[in-house]
């Protein structure tokens, strides 16, 4: 795998500009933050990159291949993403939500087997949900679906690991165990993963680069040291940023300080 | 709470299908008690065997293919629209049937040739309706139900033009048609073929329809081309509804009830739901049909009138223990 890619990349929501021709290229074994302001893009972004969307101009590639020449069926084996909501009408259990992520690797007739249901058990038992195997999917709460929709992704084991504030709605445990479990999969293993985030201490912690988007069309990429300092990050939240030493390396927040005067 | 063996529940609705048949060959004002059945089932030239053979049972037949399209056509409608609240009748197909087999019934056509009024009105409102609501933009949920509903409503008008413009005598047989009624109804060898194949149809992309449940997007993420997935439910269950309603008129209440109970039973799974709702709703209609035909004997009750009757109550307790459940839609 040769990881995915955008050349020219125009995106824009209506006279908005997102990105503008944006050149990019994901390599693997990079765990990408992309970070901006709310509304910025961020989701509209992943989803070109997950080829739901079709771009202004400009193409994204994985493997070399233009996303629109994937066979959908195969781009699933290669490519997942976790979305910011998953929105559930009927009351499936949650076995059965987490082995969706076999569906991509499965005919028309064909029913998961033993090896199907142990996969989704085990990703079950990394978000700590394998107790909740035959709970209904409508009565766990925010954090637990987000878990679940983490599960479900692990299921499908993709190449690209794209995600949409996965960590919204998670406790601390939580939130740690979700970006090493990303960490795990990208370094080392050869795969990638791009995750929004709003918390930028978590992508100071685990990603390996960023991309910041501005709102205006402008962006910056870069390794995560590099990019990752007040200045850049009041420039993207358009709010002062403190930022503080800690034993783990450095941390920001929002200057909370500077807002009594 | 879902049944834990989902092979032996599908059995025992197949027993229960079974089971209604024969008990809808039993009851009746004319062959009554055990006696009289063995010996009409044994000699079909006499005249019980007449009643049982070439009246009762088609009758039954009939009941239980237009209850099984009906429910999987509900199944797939819920779907389509991702909602447990949908019907076959939704989108508008049976008022375009119901229209066109009102308009025949006014001009006098004789009733053979109602069904196939019925099922080229059904059609043409399925077309209008796709026309409308294809666009160009990506698929819209909201666009299909508005352009249903509205196309519904459109027919509900047409259809209150001509009753309020037909004669007393006429009235009567139209009512019971928009009632849904199975007096008349005979089972015509392609409506079997058209369940049969919708059945196969549906099980063998049940767990495509398992994950187009969960909405679009995560269907296109796990490998689905939605759009044609979509239509093809879409074409499937309206011709589903359009073989139901020209059997038997627009009968009411059995396409979303059923569903909605065989997935309280079962689960959501459609490998299970989709037979289990057909068997399920093929029973309920057999049974509901029986009682429609039993119940003020020797008058008989246009079934539409049982299943509403039936379904009403029903419908409201499920819907009243969704919203006690804390279940967000």
């Amino acid at each position: 795998m040769n990881g995915l890619s955008t050349t020219g990349l125009d995106v824009a929501i209506g006279d908005r500009v997102i990105t503008r021709s944006m050149d990019l290229v994901v390599e693997p074994g990079a765990f990408w933050g992309l970070l901006g302001a709310n509304g910025a893009g961020k989701t509209t972004l992943l989803r070109h990159l997950a080829g739901l969307l079709t771009p202004e101009s400009g193409t994204v590639q994985l493997d070399g291949r233009n996303l629109p020449n994937w066979p959908r069926r195969r781009l699933a084996r290669h490519l997942g993403m976790m979305q910011q909501h998953a929105d559930y009408v009927f009351d499936a259990s949650v076995l059965e939500v987490a082995l969706t992520g076999r569906h991509p690797y499965l005919g028309p007739w064909q029913r998961e087997n033993a090896q199907d249901r142990a996969l989704a058990l085990q990703a079950l038992e990394t978000v700590d949900l394998a107790a909740f195997a035959q709970r209904r999917v409508t009565s766990l709460s925010g954090g637990e679906a987000r878990r679940l929709a983490f599960a479900a992704l692990q299921v499908q084991d993709p190449d690209v690991f794209l995600l949409d504030e996965p960590t919204n709605h998670l406790d601390f445990r939580h939130q740690v165990s979700v970006m090493r479990a990303v960490g795990d999969r990208v370094y080392g293993n050869g795969r990638l993963a791009v995750a929004a985030l709003h918390d930028v201490n978590l992508a100071a912690t685990y990603c390996s680069h960023v991309l910041l988007l501005f709102g205006d069309g402008e962006w910056r990429a870069g390794t995560a040291p590099e990019l990752l300092n007040t200045e850049n990050l009041e420039r993207l939240y358009q709010c002062p940023v403190t930022a503080v030493d800690t034993p783990d390396g450095r941390r920001f927040h929002p200057a909370f300080s500077r807002l009594a005067s | 709470m879902p049944i834990r063996s989902p092979r032996l529940f599908l059995a025992v609705l197949a027993l229960l299908a079974v089971a209604s048949i024969l008990l809808a060959t039993m009851v009746g004002s004319t062959v009554t008690g055990p006696g009289a059945w063995l010996g009409a089932v044994a000699n079909p030239d006499s005249h019980a065997g007449e009643v049982l053979w070439r009246l009762r049972l088609p009758r039954a037949l009939a009941a239980f293919v237009v209850g099984g399209l009906l429910s999987l056509s509900g199944c797939l409608m819920q779907v389509l629209l991702r909602n447990p609240l949908a019907d076959p009748y939704i989108l508008g197909v049976s008022g375009g049937a119901a229209f066109f087999t009102l308009a025949g019934m006014g001009l006098g056509v004789a009733a053979a040739w109602w069904p196939p009024l019925a099922l080229a009105g059904a059609l043409v409102s399925i077309i209008i309706v796709f026309g409308l609501a294809r666009g160009s933009g990506p698929w819209s949920g909201t666009r299909l139900l508005l352009t249903g509903v509205v196309t519904a409503s459109g027919w509900g008008a047409l259809i209150t033009l001509l009753l309020a413009q037909s004669d007393d005598s006429s009235l009567r047989g139209m009512l019971f048609w928009l009632m849904g009624d199975l007096g008349y109804a005979r089972l015509p060898g392609w409506a079997v073929v058209v369940l049969a194949l919708s059945l196969l149809l549906a099980l063998g992309y049940a767990r495509g329809l398992n994950v187009l449940a969960m909405g679009e997007t995560t269907a296109k993420l796990l490998g689905e081309s939605t759009r044609r997935l979509l239509w093809g439910i879409y074409f499937v269950a309206s011709v589903l509804t359009a073989a139901a309603v020209s059997i038997a008129g627009s009968i009411g209440f059995v396409g979303l009830i059923v569903p909605h109970l065989a997935r309280l039973l079962v689960g959501a799974d459609h490998r299970v739901l989709v037979p289990a709702a057909t068997l399920f709703g093929g029973s309920f209609l057999v049974l509901s049909d029986t009682l429609a035909r039993t119940v003020i004997a020797p008058r008989q009750l246009p079934v539409g009138v049982v299943t509403a009757l039936l379904g009403v109550p029903l419908f409201l307790l499920l819907l009243n223990r969704a919203r006690v459940r804390g279940g967000a839609r």
